[in-house]
């Protein structure tokens, strides 16, 4: 206990007193003058409509990025464990794309989907959708949001095949002889037995959603166009890092702590119960 | 089984090739664009197919030729990488699994209150909250070191979280069991509860080492001494050219073989990593 | 084994010798084949005497070069030097007990420098009220237009000099079939703050923010507006064709898709590399006949050098070798000639002229040209605005909106006055 705690109070509770302390001042990029300001700079940021707007887009992201992924992996994961021969191929060929790094992953999807030179935009382009992500701020966030799903499935998938092949065989062929279809089979059966492994990919799927994907949105859109790929987690990097905005970006990191802190007592108060273990 | 086995399997076949086309898509693209010439990436459309420069791309790559900027070889960046990957997830799992054994079997004043400290705060990552970390960084005199690379990364919610479920699981019947033998703590810890979780540390070590190699902005910013640069520094910074065009050709092969090293070890710890997980849902 | 042995002693004999020598770190933010460029001009410095070791360091693109120096001076970490993107002028110039200002630095050290050597276009937009240099010009460049001589003969074109040119050759374009006229890189500083200085109009009140923080943003009169709503119906009808916020359009115009690009003239080397299946010219940025008879200068983009304070003064005799060195004309001139950057003294420019550079790659003097015709007026100096890196990115986001349709060109250049004179606001604050 006492390592974590100790790593944890240095290069997390110190570096976040530093940021709850820097939320109330308005300071230039140097620090050479310094203003104590109370909660000007939180009021700032509940008062200014765009703040919300990037919440919003930060939810629809979210919800797109754990949907898709954890979609997509379900199936695949469901059909491997389906398969007689060729599961194991089929893990070693889906596992490998979790190594990439999340930038990289960015800058690939950027590659195919660049609306002069990308292999898929100009295939759109053929069947007659205009790709243009620069200018179109829905295909910019949906662009964001597949790069960012591609990212994870690999991960979702590894899990959800380990919670399939899990479940007792005999289960299966029970519910066959009692003359349960596949479809059926996998809603009364395998679905519900795999909510442990569910939920802790729905923590892991959100939470990477949330924080992780800002190296991917750095790469691909950097927020644009306009704002509709600006999640949270970018805006306190974009005003902080790029800005030097210190003040303001700390009190939205401070924002985000909170909420964070939220989201995690939900999810233990309210799903945890849910998930049968 | 009852029913058709054979149109089931042919469409899991199916489904699962479709899936792979997917993942491996990008992968594709990356290979095809180091096997062409700068230029023919960047005017008209990127080719399907590869062309014919791999070996003089991959040379390149290899000889450091064209990236002479980056001034330490692919090689040292590749070494750097892998003491921060491993630094990285050692350190993880060995104080994660103190920090999980503790919550979990030891009551304790304010145990709770621990775990949600550790699980809450360090979901925010670290491009949030680096400008304070960095000062914390350079106040302790860690800027160049492995050390300042590897330390502030090192705690984990993820693998804290993961432990603490598998070690839910734990019969409290074994628990008991060891201690009426008389097995105090630290005994139960390395004889029982390590064997018993190995396969899962293999996953956490596997998690942590991409988390470690993949990391960017960090290293970036902690480092000013080339000899610590990583190689996912060095890919941002052949895509860094200003006003100069990005060779991608350069890019794309320096890109693959960035990957080579965490796609080896996923591959490799595959059984184990695989097993691991499922212990951990039983 | 044995000469491997005296090798290594050598080696380490040598950096020994090395280690005596004072140490000046340099932050740059030239990535590629412009940073072996670099490696070179420091190598360069560091064989020409033995009391200095300038260490150029890498630290990513301008915006992570600029935060690693600013988190580095707030942990007492600084380099001696770091190279800082023009939008961030107006922060370094604002933290004074942060910079030594150029002209005392070279003053205090005794190197000879006079500041009329250095291209008055490029270092008005670093020198204080009182004409003092306060950075060092390292890399500068200004937009330019590129075009593709194939396509306009084609269509039977002259190479545009004003925008109502521009207009019609695009059209003849479309007309005979292609999918674009042309394509801008870096909006806010092409169409926006270049558009501003050509046209003798005002970007920002307080003389573009020179005479102090308590300026606002003016890009929403009706010149300004009257251009981008132009540039809004032509981006309907395919004239104009939207590519991105940095040089993400180039591709458009290395496969042919447009026929005519404007961006930096140091693109000039990578258009140079890309573009094979057609012949491109280079022509000044156009200007509307209808706004102004003779189009003043344009500003440039680029970086400077930018000396930090707080280590000794021994180091900084060094660091005023170098910046003597870095402006010498075979240095200057070589670098402008190898990157497409402008020369920053006239000395250079003239030896690049000297050696036939610009007859054997035509195009190349175009900016240098664009630049030293005419005297900079109070519009054309240059901008000094606050927070200008967020400034330019509500631009990008506010110009996002009208090339997709989502609003006017009034509307959204209205907003973006409002939204970027809160950050001017913000700025006054914390830098009185």
């Amino acid at each position: 206990m006492a390592p974590q705690l100790l790593v944890t109070l240095v290069f997390f509770i110190w570096p976040a007193g530093q940021a709850v302390w820097q939320s109330f001042l308005v300071e230039d990029a140097f620090g050479l003058s310094t203003e104590f300001v109370w909660f000007e700079n939180y009021a700032q940021i509940f008062t200014d409509s765009r703040y919300y707007h990037t919440l919003w887009t930060t939810i629809i992201f979210s919800a797109g990025v754990t949907l898709m992924s954890m979609g997509v992996s379900l199936l695949l994961a469901v059909m491997a464990d389906q398969v007689v021969r060729g599961a194991q191929v089929y893990k070693t060929l889906l596992i490998w794309p979790y190594a990439v790094a999340p930038a990289v992953a960015g800058v690939l999807w950027l590659f195919m989907f660049h609306p002069t030179v990308g292999v898929l935009a100009y295939m759109l382009d053929t069947i007659g959708i205009e790709w243009n992500h620069f200018l179109d701020g829905d295909q910019a966030l949906l662009l964001v949001i597949i790069a960012a799903a591609w990212k994870q499935i690999s991960y979702n998938f590894l899990f959800f095949l380990a919670g399939l092949q899990a479940i007792p065989q005999s289960l299966h062929e029970a519910a066959a002889i009692d003359g349960a279809g596949p479809g059926r089979r996998f809603f009364t059966i395998t679905f519900p037995l795999l909510s442990p492994t569910t939920f802790f990919l729905l923590v892991v799927n959100v939470v990477y959603a949330f924080f992780d994907t800002f190296g991917i949105i750095h790469a691909v859109t950097k927020g644009g166009p306009g704002d509709s790929t600006r999640t949270l987690v970018y805006n306190v990097f974009d005003d902080g890092f790029v800005g030097l905005d210190l003040g303001g970006s700390a009190a939205q990191s401070v924002v985000l702590m909170v909420l964070v802190g939220l989201m995690t007592v939900v999810q233990f108060r309210f799903v945890e119960r849910k998930v049968q273990y | 089984m009852v029913e058709n086995r054979f149109w089931l399997n042919l469409l899991s076949h199916l489904v699962l090739g479709l899936g792979v086309l997917l993942v491996a898509f990008p992968i594709w693209i990356a290979f095809v664009a180091s096997t062409h010439s700068a230029q023919g990436l960047v005017s008209g459309t990127i080719p399907f197919w590869p062309g014919d420069l791999f070996l003089e791309n991959f040379s390149q790559v290899l000889s450091g030729g064209n990236d002479g900027s980056v001034g330490v070889s692919a090689m040292l960046m590749l070494f750097n990488s892998l003491v921060m990957a491993l630094g990285i997830s050692i350190g993880k799992i060995v104080i994660s699994l103190m920090a999980a054994y503790a919550i979990v079997f030891f009551r304790f004043p304010l145990r709770s209150v621990c775990f949600w400290i550790i699980f809450m705060t360090l979901m925010l990552p670290v491009e949030v909250r680096i400008m304070p970390t960095f000062q914390v960084v350079a106040n302790l005199n860690l800027l160049d070191s492995y050390t300042g690379l590897t330390l502030p990364l090192i705690a984990s919610a993820t693998a804290t979280f993961l432990l603490r479920q598998f070690y839910m699981t734990i019969p409290p019947e074994l628990v008991e069991a060891a201690r009426v033998d008389g097995a105090g703590p630290v005994k139960f810890l390395f004889d029982i509860l390590l064997p018993l979780s190995r396969t899962n540390l293999a996953a956490l070590f596997v998690i942590m080492f991409i988390y470690g190699w993949n990391q960017y902005l960090w290293p970036l910013l902690v480092t000013t001494d080339e000899h610590y640069y990583t190689i996912v520094m060095g890919i941002q910074r052949m895509l860094a050219v200003g006003d100069d065009e990005v060779a991608w050709n350069i890019v794309m092969p320096t890109t693959l073989l960035a990957m080579l090293p965490p796609v080896g070890v996923v591959l490799m710890m595959q059984r184990l990593f695989v097993k691991g997980l499922v212990e951990t849902e039983k | 084994m044995i000469r491997k042995a005296v090798g290594l002693a050598l080696a380490s004999a040598l950096s020994v010798q090395v280690s005596a020598a004072t140490e000046i770190e340099w932050w740059h933010a030239m990535g590629g084949s412009l940073g072996e460029k670099v490696n070179e001009i420091a190598e360069g410095f560091n064989n020409s005497q033995d009391a200095y070791v300038v260490k150029p360091v890498f630290k990513g693109n301008y915006t992570e070069t600029m935060t690693a120096a600013v988190a580095a001076f707030r942990a007492h970490q600084q380099p001696h030097v770091v190279q800082v993107f023009e939008v961030g002028t107006a922060s370094m110039m604002a933290a004074k007990g942060a910079v030594y200002p150029t002209w005392k630095l070279m003053a205090d050290a005794g190197v000879e420098f006079d500041p009329s050597d250095y291209l008055s276009s490029v270092t008005g937009y670093y020198t204080s009220n009182d004409g003092k240099m306060l950075s060092m010009p390292f890399n500068s460049s200004t937009p330019v237009l590129y075009y593709n001589k194939d396509a306009l003969a084609k269509v039977g074109a002259e190479p545009p000099k004003t925008w109502e040119e521009i207009g019609q050759v695009g059209k003849k374009l479309i007309d005979a079939g292609y999918k674009c006229g042309f394509t801008t890189g870096w909006q806010s500083w092409v169409q926006l703050e270049n558009f501003s200085a050509r046209h003798d109009l005002p970007f920002a009140t307080q003389n573009n923010g020179f005479g102090g923080t308590d300026t606002e943003l003016v890009i929403n009169s009706p010149a300004h507006v009257k251009h981008i709503a132009q540039l809004a119906e032509w981006q309907k009808s395919g004239i104009f064709s939207y590519g991105g916020r940095r040089s993400d359009s180039a591709p458009k115009f290395y496969s042919g898709e447009c026929a005519m690009y404007m961006n930096s003239s140091a693109s000039y080397s990578g258009v140079k590399g890309a573009v094979s299946d057609f012949e491109f010219g280079v022509s000044q940025l156009p200007y509307w006949k209808s706004m102004i008879d003779t189009p003043k200068n344009t500003i440039i983009g680029g970086a400077t050098l930018w000396t930090l304070n707080g280590h000794d003064a021994e180091d900084y005799k060094g660091v005023a070798q170098f910046f003597s060195y870095l402006s010498s004309p075979e240095v200057q001139a070589d670098w402008h000639q190898f990157t497409g950057y402008l020369p920053i003294t006239y000395a250079a420019a003239e030896l690049t002229r000297k050696q036939g550079f610009y007859e054997q790659n035509p195009g190349t003097d175009v900016a240098i040209t664009q630049m030293t015709s005419g005297t900079p007026t109070a519009n054309s100096k240059g901008l000094r605005l606050g927070n200008f890196v967020q400034i330019r990115d509500i631009i990008n986001e506010e110009l996002e909106n009208v090339w997709s349709g989502k609003a006017t060109a009034q509307d959204a250049l209205d907003r973006a006055v409002e939204r970027g004179n809160t950050l001017l606001r913000k700025f006054e604050r914390s830098n009185g």
